[in-house]
């Protein structure tokens, strides 16, 4: 990676889209403050009410505790205070997931624990939210209803969100604004805003929107097909 | 029949016993029926109980003690480089350091006292604990660690919640190689600087040749070390892996 920038205002979802090796995995880690091996610098605005950002972090496999119940996972993540408060069972039934709250992950299919960790994310009501490819290797109904689920939540708490993913249909769905990532170096080669408000984007208008990028000439695009 | 064969096994152990007692004879090798009688003599006088409880604390304080440090120590080794650089010699000389010359010492040097005999006893267990533990801390995901992170768990939840149930089949394993070593040890320590336990008796019983009364402590003794592997570590071990065994979702 050289030379990277990369900026999001409060509340804007930003798609990085990418083909494999081009660092997107490796920019989310940087802002996480889990890589430091790098030249740079990182700048997460304070919360609202003060107090550092909370961050929310949808990891490309579900990394729940597998010793620890759905609840448990959910409740750890929160400070001890509000642990046992009612913030939990709220973000479980907001998900439907209250049934399996009591389950080990060990018993749960990878949509069902790629939406646990969804909840576990937003349980924490993140000022930051990094996603990377939350929804890779899940057939795609249930791709489709986790980011059906992902866009009522965003409405309902509005984050910012960093989005890694290949998939140009779930970056169109879901966010505000696209960068485009070109790998060696890895850098932004191109800046696509979604005018249409994600409300109202239905799979015609994704497709639509995609079939537009598509055909757009600049180098950039090729990428993408 | 899950009980026949180690019945079957059992049987066949005190057949070979007592042929070669009927072979050897009378005070070398007593066949198990004077074995038997030495050991309800024990009992009855109270002895048995006595020595067999002061030894079975000492165990379990050993254990206890050999065990927190084996892993307070074996984690961060296994975590972190410059922990492991900095102890690793440190467990290549206790780990070569004979039993016999960690008990002596003690004695020489803090008297012929309990925390004298616990402390060595933990001493010689300690170092293989940190390695298996240490070797178990390497192979941890860091992919729930670095969730930890992000979501800025404690230290203390980290530890609780993500290292240590990671470690858990290590530490059983541990733990059991750990119960039968200790025991043996705190036998030697016993013959060597106490007035009581397991180890004393038998020294008695060595100066008066009663190899029945030697045979029947050291018979109650694996007994008593057996019941607590499968009445003790085996139910906590199945706690702790209880997620384990779950079935998976259709």
């Amino acid at each position: 990676m050289r030379g990277l920038t990369l900026s999001a205002a409060a509340g804007e979802v930003v798609a990085l889209v990418g083909p494999s090796g081009c660092g997107k995995t490796t920019a989310l880690g940087i802002v996480a403050g889990l890589d430091r091996a790098f030249d740079g610098v990182v700048e997460v605005g304070p919360r609202q009410n003060g107090g550092p950002a909370r961050l929310g972090y949808v990891f490309q496999e579900p990394r729940l505790l597998p010793w620890r119940t759905v609840r448990q996972n959910l409740a750890l993540v929160l400070p001890r205070a509000q642990r046992r408060g009612p913030a939990v069972d709220l973000m479980l039934d907001a998900l439907e997931l209250s049934q399996f709250a009591d389950r080990f992950p060990t018993q749960l299919s990878l949509g069902m624990a790629r939406r646990v960790a969804l909840a576990r994310a937003f349980v924490v009501e993140p000022d930051l939210l990094l996603m990377d490819e939350p929804f890779v290797s899940l057939d795609e109904p249930t791709a489709l209803r986790l980011r059906g689920l992902l866009s009522q939540l965003l409405d309902r708490r509005p984050a910012t969100v960093l989005l890694v993913t290949h998939n140009l249909r779930e970056a169109l769905a879901l966010a505000d604004r696209l960068l485009l990532l070109a790998p060696s170096p890895g850098r932004v080669v191109a800046e696509v805003p979604v005018t249409v408000p994600r409300a109202v984007r239905d799979d015609h208008a994704v497709e639509a929107l995609r079939r537009e990028l598509l055909a757009r000439p600049e180098p950039a695009f090729r990428l993408l097909a | 029949m899950p009980v026949v064969m180690p019945l079957a096994s059992i049987l066949l152990l005190l057949a070979l016993w007592q042929a070669a007692a009927l072979l050897v004879g009378g005070r070398l090798l007593p066949g198990p029926m004077p074995v038997a009688q030495a050991l309800l003599r024990e009992a009855e006088s109270g002895a048995l109980f006595h020595h067999m409880g002061v030894t079975l604390l000492r165990v379990l304080a050993a254990f206890a003690l050999a065990m927190s440090i084996g892993v307070g120590l074996g984690l961060p080794m296994g975590r972190s480089p410059f922990v492991d650089r900095l102890f690793g010699p440190w467990l290549v000389f206790f780990l070569n350091l004979p039993a016999l010359v960690v008990i002596v010492l003690a004695y020489v040097w803090f008297g012929l006292t309990e925390a004298a005999a616990i402390g060595a006893v933990a001493v010689n267990k300690i170092p293989n604990t940190v390695v298996l533990v240490r070797a178990g801390a390497r192979a941890i995901d860091e992919g729930l660690i670095d969730m930890a992170r992000v979501y800025r768990l404690s230290p203390a939840d980290r530890l609780r919640h993500v290292l240590l149930p990671q470690l858990t089949p290590t530490i059983a394993a541990a733990a059991r190689s750990g119960l039968a070593l200790i025991w043996k040890i705190v036998l030697v320590v016993e013959l060597l600087g106490r007035s009581d336990g397991v180890g004393f008796q038998i020294n008695l019983l060595f100066q008066t040749f009663d190899v029945a009364g030697i045979l029947a402590y050291t018979i109650a003794f694996v007994a008593v070390v057996q019941l607590l592997e499968y009445g003790v570590l085996q139910p906590v071990e199945r706690h702790c892996q209880r997620w384990r065994r779950m079935p998976a979702e259709a």
